[in-house]
């Protein structure tokens, strides 16, 4: 009995330490990432042509996801709005609603899911088919020529994919509830217009898309460049992508929103 | 060691954590030379080439190309030093985004100012070396193995290395595949004066191309010599490795307990 708890605790020890660890040899990574970027901006070709792979091929499940998501917005906030004989106020809840939380945080998870992982099986399987070997034997450096492109894709496609998933969502918004509810149109764009602030909501929302844009990619460009050269590594490397990047875009947006809506009414 | 040496290794010795695989190793490779090293698999054959392009660290001892030590380099001399040398690894690992031409092209454009017309005519060279000219517009996925090995082969001479190293260059191949990239190894390496190392199991086929033979046992030199020398030896790891033979100093059976003891016969019936 004591030996099992000896055991479950020396377990609970070391999984601690392994990822501190992890979080120190990824944090080195990072940093090594940034030092090597001057490649990138140097011939920003590779950048524009990773941004077509994870920015532009994302376009589709962003597009779709914000119009859907806006419906659903506009659906479910006149059900309730009209209770209390507020159905004017569905413009700004919808837009509210997905400049500050939904558009960045939605986009981001779905940007995880589409382009994070592609980008940590990209680079797992170029590690596993000794093609990053390869690159080093021919004097490139691989973190310069293949990850830190990838890297600022990421960071530079994330805002504007938020961005178009919030302008989605609210023509989603009004698609629902003024073409087919039939709620005012002046009184849909009007109360949105009048209460949404550029600095608070716009200006946080992009501030916060840039954030997940750095932590999803920086996660998946690690898990890929760490991933053992193996099917199973590679494979469990891409799952840790999605699973981590969610788990830190949740826990980012609170942090996040905490610090920027603090007292904002 | 001799004045025309392009690599020596000397008193080479690398642990993984603590477990020693190689130990003591002394090599001289000779310009325009074809050397093979042969040995059994995870006698530390691929780690000795990963020692001599200063990819891993050794140990203790050095190993010397062109006259410097390769692991006493900053990572720029590195990587300087490294445009002198080429590697075909075992299945190509030919950059599956890029067509067969970029393959080629890629060090070209990576490290020299050329314009592209001039490394048209480049690229169109090296591939014409290889036989796969015709082929400049495929993916690497469209190819054969044997193709993709010549096409990485035509990528390793693009910037025409002092030295190629081949990991394992005829593993999987058909009999035509294997012999085209035994002879294109033996008339590249005359043609372009360079030295060449091949990582290998084949014996009968690397015997034909090659002018020296390392056999590593153990992580020691268990034997070396000229291809005759080799065939000729009545040296007992030698002879088993050469002709094939399934037990000798490398036993079939893995060392376990008596047979008797595990079947629970004889005396140790229960």
């Amino acid at each position: 009995m004591f030996r099992h708890a000896l055991s479950a605790i020396q377990n609970i020890g070391h999984r601690v330490i392994e990822g501190i660890w992890r979080l120190g040899h990824a944090s080195r990574f990072f940093i090594l990432v940034l030092l090597k970027s001057g490649t990138s901006l140097r011939r920003f070709g590779l950048v524009i042509r990773e941004l077509y792979f994870t920015g532009v091929l994302s376009l589709i499940i962003i597009v779709v996801s914000g119009l859907f998501v806006g419906m659903v917005l506009g659906l479910q906030g006149y059900e309730t709005l009209q209770k209390y004989g507020s159905e004017s106020a569905v413009g700004t809840l919808v837009a509210l609603s997905l400049v500050r939380e939904l558009g960045p945080v939605v986009a981001a998870l779905l940007f995880a899911s589409r382009a994070g992982s592609a980008i940590t099986a990209e680079i797992g399987l170029m590690k596993a088919t000794e093609q990053l070997a390869a690159m080093g034997m021919m004097a490139v450096d691989p973190v310069a020529r293949v990850v830190a492109p990838r890297f600022w894709s990421g960071v530079i496609s994330m805002p504007f994919l938020a961005a178009i998933f919030s302008v989605m969502g609210v023509y989603g918004g009004y698609l629902v509830t003024v073409v087919f509810i039939g709620v005012d149109e002046g009184t849909y764009w009007s109360q949105m217009q009048s209460a949404v602030d550029f600095r608070f909501d716009i200006l946080n929302g992009f501030i916060k898309s840039c954030f997940f844009g750095v932590a999803v990619t920086a996660i998946a460009v690690f898990e890929g460049y760490d991933a053992p050269p193996t099917a199973e590594g590679v494979s469990g490397a891409t799952t840790r992508t999605v699973v981590t990047s969610s788990l830190v875009i949740l826990g980012l947006d609170f942090i996040l929103t905490a610090f920027m809506f603090r007292g904002v009414s | 060691m001799t004045s025309e040496s392009l690599i020596e290794v000397n008193n080479l010795s690398f642990s993984y954590d603590k477990r020693p695989i190689l130990n003591g190793i002394n090599m001289h490779m000779q310009r325009g030379q074809v050397v093979a090293i042969m040995g059994g698999s995870g006698s530390g054959k691929t780690t000795l080439l990963r020692l001599i392009s200063g990819a891993i660290q050794p140990t203790n001892g050095h190993v010397k190309f062109a006259g410097e030590v390769v692991h006493e380099l900053s990572r720029d001399a590195l990587f300087s030093l490294r445009r002198k040398m080429g590697m075909l690894f075992q299945f190509g690992a030919l950059f599956t985004d890029l067509s067969v031409y970029d393959n080629v092209a890629f060090q070209m454009r990576e490290h020299t100012n050329l314009p592209e017309s001039m490394i048209r005519d480049l690229v169109l060279m090296k591939l014409h070396a290889v036989g796969l000219r015709g082929a400049h517009y495929l993916m690497p996925n469209e190819l054969s193995g044997g193709m993709a090995r010549r096409v990485a082969l035509a990528r390793s001479i693009a910037l025409d290395p002092m030295l190629i190293m081949y990991d394992e260059p005829f593993t999987g191949l058909d009999p035509i595949s294997l012999s085209v990239i035994g002879n294109l190894i033996r008339r590249l390496t005359d043609a372009l004066g360079m030295t060449s190392i091949v990582v290998t199991h084949d014996v009968q086929e690397s015997l034909k191309i090659v002018d020296y033979v390392y056999f590593i046992a153990d992580g020691v030199i268990a034997a070396h010599g000229t291809p005759k020398e080799v065939r000729d030896s009545v040296a007992p790891f030698v002879h088993q490795f050469v002709h094939g033979e399934e037990d000798g100093p490398v036993p079939f059976h893995y060392p376990a307990q008596s047979y008797k003891k595990d079947l629970g016969l004889g005396d140790y019936r229960v």
